[in-house]
């Protein structure tokens, strides 16, 4: 049996009818085709998957699609306004915080939500938000680093 | 490709319409999900229906109210770590959500999901055994009330009944006590080899009341209480805090694994509840002194 879920993803309205085992993560990159958000170790602890829901951080291979039925969800899609990098894009760009790119979108919606809560995080702020959150390339010293870049850069381009 | 198993989806309006709903075979509860999804994948669950209480805002909450901390079932563990009221008068509770899982699993896992999944190695089943908190069990015929110390039958098995809803923790605020947790783990955000929890009652350098949590370790109701009798009356000393500890790590029960042998886990727990004493009677000694 299916059920209806529409969603609101990244100000766009979607609906589907899907099977209420379906997760997250799929239902944005096989149902709606957004492959930005990355399907990772699929037990909740590497964070490649994590979006918005309803403005905060969820690794969305350990929610239903169910669950976001008549919420809000902002993906790494998102990020990118006009044309103009998010500060956190744009950061990651500036201190080599990415090597493969497999951990990035999650790790970019997760700083992206510290950096509204706090837009001016220590460096062992940063580290703390992001330790769900598993890279295999860079060993994180340049992820903080592009996260302060951010941080430091945040003028004129904040949501 | 991990799939959870084939299930159905019922989204709770009320507290009533989820009690009604889970008083039907196979119903079972869906909060934040983040032990009952992964399970479903491993398919050591396989609820046929799934019911939604995430949307039942009446459950979500923690407030101080008539000299009671009372924690609505579907706080969310960031709740608990950003709420003044619980740090302020159980830093225990502040010590242990710093370690449950990471940032981002704290937003969504909630405080009642935890005591009802039951794991053995879940951190809040022992600070709340460990502060004598009070589960309210909420049904269609009204709520009863059940100490945490009672709350667990057994791993991943708890008296909540069919057609019935964990709805609140209650903790009664003590004058003069102190608490702390503490917790070995091999990686950061990974489960407990060991952990233990503390709470004193100070009475002018007395014990007049303690209460000592463990996890992972196999303790009777996640609590040690030869070590807890051992310490009353007594005087809160380092000498002490070392024996109820020895006390406490000669009768649980750790099951060697892949986290350690029995032997190393014994010592955890001997050396965490020393620490957790000591910590929580020097926080008892500063409200005392402020």
């Amino acid at each position: 049996m299916t059920i209806r879920v529409a969603v609101t993803v990244n100000g766009h309205e979607y609906a589907r009818d899907v099977e209420p085992r379906l997760l997250l993560i799929h239902f944005l990159r096989d149902e709606l085709g957004l492959t930005g958000s990355h399907w990772g170790c699929d037990t909740s602890n590497c964070g490649a998957c994590v979006v918005w829901l309803d403005q905060r951080p969820v690794k969305a291979c350990t929610v239903l699609a169910a669950m976001a039925d008549g919420h809000i969800v902002r993906t790494v899609e998102d990020l990118e306004r006009d044309g103009r990098l998010d500060p956190v894009q744009q950061g990651f760009i500036e201190c080599h915080g990415l090597q493969c790119g497999f951990c990035t979108p999650g790790m970019m919606m997760t700083a992206r939500w510290l950096l509204d809560r706090d837009p001016d995080p220590a460096e062992a702020e940063i580290r703390e938000v992001l330790s769900g959150q598993v890279c295999r390339c860079t060993g994180y010293e340049n992820i903080v680093r592009s996260v302060r870049w951010a941080a430091e850069h945040a003028e004129g381009t904040a949501q | 490709m991990q799939v959870p198993s084939h299930v159905e989806y019922e989204r709770a309006a009320s507290v009533e319409h989820a009690l009604a709903l889970l008083g039907r075979p196979d119903h079972r509860v869906l909060a934040g999900g983040h032990s009952l999804i992964p399970m479903m994948k491993l398919r050591l669950a396989q609820p046929g229906v799934l019911v939604d209480i995430n949307g039942l805002a009446e459950l979500a909450y923690i407030s101080l109210d008539g000299g009671q901390l009372r924690i609505g079932a579907l706080a969310r563990h960031a709740d608990l770590l950003d709420s003044n009221a619980a740090g302020q008068h159980f830093p225990i509770f502040h010590d242990a959500e710093r370690v449950v899982a990471d940032p981002i699993v704290r937003l969504w896992g909630t405080v009642g999901g935890s005591l009802c999944q039951a794991d053995p190695s879940e951190d809040l089943s022992a600070v709340f055994a460990a502060v004598r908190a009070t589960a309210v069990i909420r049904g269609q015929d009204g709520d009863r009330s059940v100490p945490v110390r009672e709350f667990h039958l057994g791993p991943y098995e708890t008296v909540v009944g069919p057609g019935e809803l964990l709805a609140e923790i209650r903790v009664p605020v003590r004058p003069g006590t102190g608490s702390a947790y503490e917790k070995v783990a091999r990686r950061v955000g990974d489960w407990s080899v060991a952990a233990a929890g503390a709470v004193l009652q100070l009475d002018q350098g007395t014990v007049s009341q303690a209460g000592i949590g463990l996890t992972a370790v196999g303790a009777e109701h996640f609590v040690a209480a030869e070590a807890e009798d051992f310490l009353r009356g007594k005087n809160a000393t380092e000498e002490n805090f070392a024996a109820a500890a020895k006390i406490a790590a000669g009768h649980c029960h750790p099951v060697p694994d892949q986290r350690g042998p029995e032997d190393y886990k014994r010592h955890l727990v001997a050396e965490l509840t020393t620490r957790a004493l000591r910590r929580a009677a020097q926080r008892a000694r500063e409200r005392a002194a402020a």
